[in-house]
């Protein structure tokens, strides 16, 4: 079967091809924001095609210039991406040993390739890729014949290799804000207040005077944008600008949101699914409720967007998530057709879902359809990234449980109240540009909007059901690395751990009890021995060893993380482990580092975030409103992979999350003999959880 | 020099005399104009990177006469004469400083745009303190911020670097 993206860009020469001697151009339609994707992209074409990792040419991403794939998100870049340029590299192998075949009139078996040139009985044969390369036609379909490698012969995949993108960024380059355009003109926009706002009045002159040196006022609506050649003079206007202008039906902060449990109070769109409700039973019940606020993707260089509109095209420079999928929104903020709209993807900052990226291009776009000729480039300050970017969603899970004379859970109920993790398709300025465009009405159910993932523990359980309430969110909501994968396991792993203490087990050998899946029980074994589980203590002492476990999406990597840790007035971790099963792993090293720096996020996101929500939205616009976990409060972390090369890969990125804060979640309570469910774990909640103990 | 650049407003515009990478550079700015925005804008130096504007972060970070300082939020106007050090001065390609062979054999960073800031940290650190423990490494990094989650890549690539820095006995 041929892949879906292959499928959907069905020309080998898009992905493959052999442009000059020596050299392998491929390209993909995912992009890198620091994971590591098109390294490890890169290594399944030189694995297929049998060529060197230092042969290959990949392609910036480029509207036009690479297959259209969509949006690189949810941990899936290997799995469909990977899987398109396995089969487009394998069959344009296949089709060049078929020619070389006949060209030497032997059997294509008896061929072999090393870096581009084919062996025949081991021995040169004088053919490479580049030799046969005007006699093969790729201007062809896949046929979804040829055959992928098998794992035995892997030789690139399944090595660690560098990241390509790496070493600019450690001599100071590689960024969007680095790329090297000439005579730019620098431009800051003035946010709406909600998309209601209009400006009921603005201090022009004020803010000229404040610039310091000649500015240019874009004004439209409610959109208001400052530029000049000096960043400075944009800096200090928007400053000034904000001082200086007054709005009417600005949004107001609803403070009182801050915390989940208020989203219960929200009209909200709901969804139903799982086993019928359960029948009245003697069986011992069990009920918790579960927090996480709103939390920002903080990526560290708030976003940025460059936009150039000269001879009727508009050329777009973005770190957004996907270089096809924005042009739909760039068509409507500009009036132009979707082909007048080139898109250049560049590196930006970590972003772990959708931040303020889309938003930046598209201030750019309508910018520099005002100013033709002219470079534009929009950087956004810290206090428009924390203030206007979506924020990953408050959730709150009342879950409830039954349990057998075993102890075993054999009934599992959940709901849900979440806002929508995906919440794309609208940007900011087409709310602010006259005639304004109140945004979409948020996703919801029949639709798919992330608040269910991982909502049953990943166990065998009888019964479970979920229910999900999608709220309409009193600040903009989309993805944040898993979506609502990491609290719903958050949830169930801390529920599970409950559940053990009732039943009087230990919470390692009570999830073994109901784990079937020789996968399943691999990771958690491997788990306790790396954590020497068994030397754990009787808890309540001040230190804690918690684990938690889950299947990524139920259907992806099985992993596993443990925690030790001590507490007294904080939390202060002092060692993570983490197992993972990700099936067939591309580049180890690459895996490794995506793996702790989700656990090292999901321990910030459990011991320390939480949005402010106030204002006019958001109050917490500054690191200093926003920590995060600091280098000394970083505990060591190992992360362990279980090898798997004859299955299929899974992805890594947003796979530890969710069991970190349950690990961590579990390991407090162990510390404490008392639980805390409510994230993020601070001093008042850990003071509060031993008072009620 | 001395000229009003707007008659609106009193911004001085000043020749500042900086070395900046060892190289002796005259700079001609209004006075209140940033650190950050002068390497970038003005020298071409993009190592150093903006990040909150308010000395929170630590991406902006360079050495000024040895110290580890954000960039972001110093007037140009009080650096008269100052050492100027970015990261880019503190190796290249050609010749990358041992933090920098450290740090990309370790592997140590996801989207690395904190590590001109955090790799200038270490060198800060390394220069006064050439066998820093784990504690003392993480000390010198507390300020900088990594969202990433590189931290424990970042800690062993400073150890690395400075194993190996060891003047040989």
């Amino acid at each position: 079967m041929i892949p879906q993206t292959l499928q959907d860009n069905p020309v080998l020469e898009r992905w493959v091809s052999f442009p000059s001697a020596g050299k392998v151009r491929v390209a993909f339609g995912k992009v890198e924001y620091g994971q590591g994707v098109v390294t490890a992209l890169a290594q399944i074409a030189a694995e297929e095609l049998d060529v060197a990792m230092g042969q290959l040419i990949v392609i910036n991403a480029a509207s036009g210039a690479v297959p259209n794939e969509g949006m690189t998100v949810g941990s899936m870049s290997i799995e469909t991406s990977g899987a398109s340029v396995r089969a487009a590299s394998a069959e344009v192998r296949a089709l060049f040993v078929a020619e070389a075949a006949r060209r030497l009139g032997c059997a294509a078996e008896e061929l072999d390739i090393r870096d581009g040139s084919f062996l025949k009985g081991g021995k040169a044969s004088g053919l490479d890729y580049w030799t046969l390369a005007p006699d093969v036609d790729l201007k062809q379909a896949p046929k979804g014949e040829a055959r992928w490698k098998t794992p035995d012969r892997h030789r690139v995949v399944g090595t660690s290799q560098p990241r390509s993108d790496l070493p600019s960024k450690v001599f100071g380059g590689g960024f969007i804000q680095d790329i090297p355009l000439k005579d730019i003109t620098h431009a800051r926009v003035l946010r709406q207040p909600g998309y209601k706002a209009t400006v009921k009045s603005f201090d022009e002159a004020a803010v000229r005077k404040a610039a310091g040196s000649e500015i240019e006022i874009i004004r439209d609506g409610a959109f208001i944008a400052f530029l000049s050649k000096s960043e400075r003079a944009v800096s200090l206007a928007v400053s000034a600008a904000e001082q200086r202008v007054q709005w009417d039906d600005a949004r107001a902060g609803q403070p009182e949101l801050s915390e989940p449990a208020a989203l219960k109070a929200l009209p909200a769109t709901p969804w139903e699914g799982g086993a019928p409700p359960p029948e009245p039973s003697n069986r011992r019940q069990h009920k918790a409720s579960y927090g996480r606020p709103f939390i920002a993707h903080g990526s560290m260089g708030p976003s940025h967007g460059v936009a150039r509109f000269a001879d009727g095209v508009l050329t777009v420079w973005t770190h957004a998530q996907g270089v096809y999928p924005i042009r739909g929104v760039l068509a409507r903020v500009t009036g132009l057709a979707p082909e007048a709209i080139q898109v250049e993807h560049a590196q930006g900052a970590g972003c772990y879902g959708h931040n303020g990226s889309d938003d930046a291009a598209c201030d750019a776009a309508a910018i520099a359809m005002r100013c033709p000729g002219e470079t534009i480039r929009v950087q956004w300050r810290r206090e428009d990234e924390f203030g206007y970017e979506p924020l990953g969603t408050a959730m709150q899970i009342d879950v409830s449980g039954e349990i057998d004379a075993s102890g075993r859970l054999v009934d599992f109920s959940t709901e849900i109240w979440s806002g929508p993790h995906i919440g794309r398709g609208y940007a900011l300025v087409e709310a602010a540009l006259a005639p304004g465009t109140p945004p979409p009405p948020p996703m919801t159910m029949p639709g798919f909007s992330g608040g269910r993932l991982n909502a049953t523990p990943s166990y065998d359980i009888a019964a479970t059901r979920v229910k999900e309430n999608v709220i309409t969110p009193p600040v903009r909501t989309s993805s944040l690395r898993g979506l609502g994968g990491p609290m719903n396991v958050y949830a169930c792993e801390s529920f599970i751990d409950e559940l053990a203490v009732i039943a009087g087990t230990d919470p390692l050998a009570y999830r073994l009890s109901m784990a079937s899946d020789p996968r399943a029980r691999a990771v958690i074994e491997r788990l306790g021995a790396l954590s020497q589980w068994d030397r754990r203590g009787a808890g309540g002492n001040g230190e804690g060893l918690g684990m938690a476990y889950s299947r990524h999406r139920d259907r992806g990597a099985y992993v596993g993380v443990a925690v030790a840790l001590s507490v007294d007035t904080d939390v202060r971790l002092k060692e993570m482990w983490c197992v993972a099963d990700c099936g067939l792993i591309i580049n180890p090293d690459g895996a490794r580092n995506q793996i702790e720096g989700g656990m090292i996020m999901a321990a910030s996101w459990a011991l320390k975030e939480q949005v402010k929500l106030g204002g006019s939205g958001i109050a917490s616009t500054m690191w200093d409103d926003y920590p995060i976990l600091r280098f000394p409060e970083v505990p060591p972390v190992s992360v362990e992979l279980i090898a798997q090369p004859n299955e299929r890969p899974f992805g890594t990125g947003e796979i530890s999350s969710g069991p970190a804060m349950a690990a961590i979640a579990n390991a407090v309570a162990h510390a404490l003999g008392a639980r805390i469910r409510d994230m993020p774990f601070t001093r008042e909640r850990i003071a509060a959880a031993l008072l009620a103990s | 020099m001395v000229t009003r650049s707007n008659e609106a407003e009193e911004h001085l515009v000043r020749e500042i005399k900086l070395h900046v990478n060892g190289v002796a550079k005259v700079v001609t700015a209004d006075e209140r104009e940033t650190l950050l925005d002068v390497l970038r804008n003005r020298l071409g130096l993009t190592g150093p990177r903006f990040g909150c504007g308010a000395e929170q972060c630590g991406t902006c970070s360079v050495l000024i006469n040895g110290e580890d300082k954000p960039s972001c939020a110093v007037e140009i106007g009080t650096l008269q004469g100052k050492s100027i050090v970015t990261v880019e001065g503190i190796g290249t390609p050609e010749k990358p400083h041992p933090l920098q062979t450290a740090f990309l054999e370790k592997q140590a960073g996801q989207c690395g745009y904190c590590l001109s800031g955090i790799l200038i940290a270490a060198k800060a650190l390394l220069d006064r303190k050439p066998s820093p423990t784990r504690a003392e490494i993480a000390d010198a990094l507390a300020w900088h911020l990594c969202r990433c989650g590189a931290h424990n890549r970042i800690l062993d690539a400073v150890a690395l670097a400075a194993s190996r820095m060891k003047v040989p006995a």
